[in-house]
């Protein structure tokens, strides 16, 4: 069996574990195992994968594996992986991990949330492995579907609500990138589901291109929260419980940019190329947008859906530079916004347990009240706001780099007015750091409230470390990144 | 001549007879005792004619009687579909039929249920109009007795009336498309009708006739006024039966007949077809999400799932058909599980079938709530359960063909079922309810039942074989 069915397997296994789990304790004994038995072989798969590119392996996609599963319309369940893929599967794992231990204190139905989790993460991890259309919309839509359960069952605020805003309009967002799946596959004449051998043929005609590329691009952009089909993004975050937040602003939006870049840009490129102006302005929106909405908010988890619309945005902003520097800025962005706002969500949930409120009108001093935490969250908004050392800065840095690489007006204008929510990133972030953190304490109930435990502990410090290693050593990550970014962007532009 | 070859072709139909007469014999000779072991001796007989009919004997089609009676492979697989959903229903119909005002008639419905299962294997394998209006109508009738079985309840005795007398009239427009037909080709039988086939305008004005006799079986809008009405009324058994099973049998006898005898008008049944389509989808959800009645709920969600399954009829290629009787297949798993899990209920709290009565019905029974939403699931077209990939067949195949807007429709409603289907999700999971449905256990059968379903929403999509077996024997225009 090829290394990477086991990342969906495990999971599946676990579900399994889970079912027949009695108590608490065996629920938590299987995630535990479960969640390190992934991110110990997401760590396995990078160094093979950088291994066999050190061998002098130059195929595009390494460990691939394939077998016939619905003959008549050339289905396949086929992996393989590159570069960005693998850097994704190793972020999905690390908020698998924390995931858990955030969600350690969990009371009500436990065994189900973490059962729909799991399915969550089959979702997740088959979607990055995947490289057959088919088996690629299949995981992604095993990954959306759970969130309806979990923001519904065990979310707070208008639970009801946000889950059925947000599933409704990623499914609809689904429903866009079927037809588009569908247009792809009779478009470049039915032989193949292959995603790589699709682009070799390079046979689609231009005029269902034109049709069938915003298509795809605005369906996977739902997910991506491209304005203006980004509203249920800050809904359903600040509905979603802590380890839901996570998984989801962490990893699940990042398979929109994944799919923008992976499908509708690789596989229909004259078209991409063609009427990449539209969604440059789209992306330059909600990057300015997100970053000013942000900064009206009171709410701590809406302050953080709108900084992650910004970033998200700046994503999609990034892939259609169409130029490897600014693509291989969109997949370290896409690692870093997934492990710290996943930071950011865990924290928030650690608050928000503690005090039962996410208003920041009514938090203040905390700093003194729970010194780990604060710093933590410190530490967390200076990696948002790009601090250099911390892994936001690197990504933004060869981001704004690439963009303004192209050398006409319209590009360097966009990239002009997207920088400027680096600025008002700092503005909101250092305002709200400032208000709850600093200060005295307005509450006396605040007052007994105690620091972080072990579980919350482990779940930050592992996110920490990886925000500041992505921080400090980025050569390696970039390096393998955009590697496999090169031959995806020369297609595009060829 | 030697004729006991011909017989070997109707080897379903004869089994049927036999199963029937087998339930009619048990049911007169059986004293008080025998009868508690009626419906086992009965789940047992259908299961030994599933086993023996399941694969098909012949790999190719033969008309026998002069070309009255046609056997196909595909058809042969689609009885025994309809063969393995009437074993369901019987199982889920043990709980109800238990009930002292019902248990003395229980032969009867084994019968009447049989009968209408062997007028719908004559329909399939029909060569002539005159013997698929005889299995229609052999189809039709017994089920009217079906939906007013619980003749003491107003509510089935007036939906079965209104069952019989929509049934009859679309049966007599039927009769008169089909006479216009005769009038214009000179007979009736499928084969040598085919050069007589002219898209004239008074074939195009029978074949309007006809395709109402059928759109009624099917419950396509505009002719689906009986079914919110029928749905609700009929004990929920049938109620199962008549949305699966008969509709099933029904849908596939329209492809058949399309791509058979209306190839040379097929640009004018693709016409009608994409009106209707477009209207029993759309007006079907619309209607569904203001329902409070879980039945009726169903029903309408059943109409908008029929426009699905003419998706793949107005393709008329052979992976259309694949694809229809694939996902009629992986619709009966889902919506017997459904239905299965209503009538548990039902039987099980004094006929509670509203929405509301769902509430908090996880807190109490959570195998039933779980086997119900992913029964919905299913029915909306949520990966990994089957119905996703019956769904992304049928619009493949509808694509194919060029019908690009119309799967579009058709997708941005499969978003506007999602929200229906999530609000009873919504009612089980996640309502509060002062006075939830008790917690019951419900007997072996319907346990069993449920299972197979279960099974199926599972299986049916992730095991490719299925889908390819089917697709060895389709055929198209």
């Amino acid at each position: 069996m090829n290394i990477l069915s086991l990342f969906p397997a495990i999971p599946l296994l676990m579900m399994l574990g889970l079912w027949i789990s009695r108590n608490t304790k065996q629920i938590h004994a299987v995630m535990v195992t479960g969640a390190s038995l992934l991110l110990g072989l997401a760590i396995a798969l990078v160094c093979i994968y950088l291994g066999m590119r050190a061998d002098g392996q130059t195929a595009e996609m390494l460990l691939t594996d394939s077998f016939m599963w619905y003959r008549p319309l050339n289905i396949e369940y086929a992996v393989g992986v590159d570069g960005i893929s693998v850097a994704m599967i190793l972020l999905s794992a690390i908020i698998v991990f924390t995931g858990t231990f955030a969600s350690w204190k969990m009371d009500t139905n436990v065994k189900e949330f973490f059962m729909w989790f799991c399915l969550l993460s089959v979702g997740v991890f088959g979607f990055f492995i995947s490289v057959d259309l088919f088996t690629m919309f299949m995981f992604y839509e095993v990954a959306l579907i759970p969130m309806y359960l979990l923001i519904g069952v065990w979310g707070t605020g208008k639970k009801e609500y946000s889950a059925m805003k947000l599933t409704l309009m990623l499914m609809g967002g689904s429903a866009l990138i079927l037809i588009g799946i569908l247009g792809i596959y009779f478009g470049s004449g039915a032989t193949t589901m292959n995603i790589t051998d699709i682009a070799q043929m390079h046979n689609i005609p231009l005029d269902m291109q034109r049709i069938w590329f915003p298509i795809i691009f605005i369906g996977f952009g739902v997910l991506g929260a491209l304005f203006p089909f980004h509203t249920w993004s800050p809904d359903g975050h600040a509905s979603a419980p802590t380890a839901v937040s996570m998984l989801h602003a962490g990893v699940l939006m990042k398979l929109g940019g994944y799919g923008c870049f992976r499908i509708a840009m690789y596989l229909l490129p004259e078209a991409a190329q063609e009427l990449s102006w539209i969604f440059i302005i789209l992306t330059t929106i909600s990057v300015v947008y997100g970053a000013f909405s942000a900064c009206v908010q009171t709410d701590l988890k809406y302050i953080n859906a709108y900084s992650s619309v910004s970033h998200c945005g700046l994503v999609l902003f990034a892939i259609l530079m169409m130029n490897s520097t600014a693509a291989t800025g969109a997949i370290l962005q896409m690692l870093s916004h997934g492990l710290m706002t996943a930071l950011f969500f865990a924290l928030i949930g650690m608050i928000y347990g503690r005090t039962h409120t996410r208003d920041i009108r009514e938090l203040s001093g905390l700093m003194k009240i729970m010194p780990f935490l604060s710093v933590c969250y410190v530490i967390a908004g200076l990696a948002n706001l790009g601090l250099p050392g911390l892994s936001g800065f690197v990504a933004e840095m060869t981001i704004f780099n690439g963009a303004f690489m192209d050398n006409d007006v319209f590009h360097r204008v966009v990239t002009v007015i997207a920088c400027t929510s680096i600025v008002i990133t700092a503005v909101y972030i250092l305002r709200l750091i400032g208000k709850i953190l600093y200060g005295t304490c307005t509450d006396p109930a605040h007052l007994k409230l105690t620091d972080a435990t072990w579980d919350e502990r482990l779940s930050v410090i592992v996110l920490i470390v990886a925000i500041a290693g992505l921080g400090l050593f980025p050569l390696w990550m970039s390096d393998m990144i955009s590697e496999s970014v090169l031959p995806v962007i020369s297609h595009i532009l060829n | 001549m030697d004729f006991s070859g011909i017989f070997t072709y109707l080897y379903t139909e004869i089994a049927l007879v036999g199963v029937t007469v087998a339930a009619l014999l048990y049911d007169l000779i059986a004293g008080k005792q025998g009868r508690r072991y009626f419906h086992g001796f009965l789940c047992t007989l259908m299961l030994l004619f599933i086993a023996g009919t399941v694969i098909p004997y012949h790999k190719e089609t033969v008309e026998v009687f002069g070309g009255m009676y046609v056997y196909s492979p595909v058809g042969s697989i689609v009885k025994s579909i309809l063969a393995i959903g009437t074993l369901i229903v019987f199982l889920q119909s043990e709980s109800w039929l238990r009930r002292e005002d019902t248990e003395f008639k229980r032969g009867e419905f084994y019968v009447l249920t049989l009968s209408t299962l062997l007028g719908m294997d004559f329909m399939i394998s029909s060569g002539h109009f005159m013997m698929f209006f005889i299995g229609l109508e052999l189809a039709s009738v017994p089920m009217a007795c079906l939906v007013a079985f619980d003749k003491y309840r107003h509510n089935s005795a007036e939906a079965g009336a209104k069952y019989i007398l929509s049934a009859l009239f679309a049966s007599g427009l039927m009769l008169y498309g089909i006479s216009f037909f005769y009038g214009t080709a000179g007979t009736l039988y499928f084969d040598d009708i085919v050069p007589g086939i002219d898209g004239s305008a008074l074939q195009i004005m029978a074949f309007v006739f006809f395709f109402t006799g059928l759109g009624f079986k099917i419950s396509l809008v505009p002719f689906h006024l009986w079914t919110a009405d029928t749905y609700e009324g009929a004990p929920t058994t049938v109620t199962s039966y008549l949305s699966v099973v008969s509709k099933a049998a029904a849908a596939f006898t329209l492809m058949v007949i399309l791509v058979k005898v209306f190839g040379p008008m097929a640009e004018y049944w693709q016409t009608l077809l994409y009106i209707v389509i477009v209207l029993s989808i759309t007006i079907a959800n619309l209607f569904a999400i203001r329902q409070k009645n879980l039945k009726r709920f169903l029903a309408f969600s059943s109409i908008s799932q029929a426009g699905y399954i003419m998706l793949a009829v107005i393709s008329g290629t052979p992976y259309g058909m694949t694809s229809l009787v694939f996902y009629v297949l992986v619709y009966m798993a889902a919506n017997l599980a459904a239905f299965g899990v209503i009538s548990a209920v039902e039987q099980n709290s004094d006929g509670k079938t509203g929405m509301d009565d769902y509430n908090g019905l996880y807190k109490t029974n959570p195998k039933l709530a779980v086997i119900m939403t992913l029964a919905l699931f299913s029915l909306a077209g949520i990966p990994p359960f089957a119905g996703f990939f019956s769904k992304f067949f049928i619009f493949a195949a509808a694509f194919e063909q060029g019908f690009h807007v119309l799967v579009f429709i058709a997708l941005i409603n499969t978003v506007i079922s999602l929200y229906y289907y999530l609000l009873v999700v919504k009612a089980m999971f996640i309502n509060k309810n002062d006075t939830p449905v008790a917690t019951f256990r419900s007997d072996w059968s319907t346990r069993l039942s449920l299972l197979l379903c279960l099974a199926g929403i599972i299986v049916l999509g992730l095991a490719s074989c299925i889908f390819d077996g089917i697709n060895l024997y389709a055929f198209g225009m």
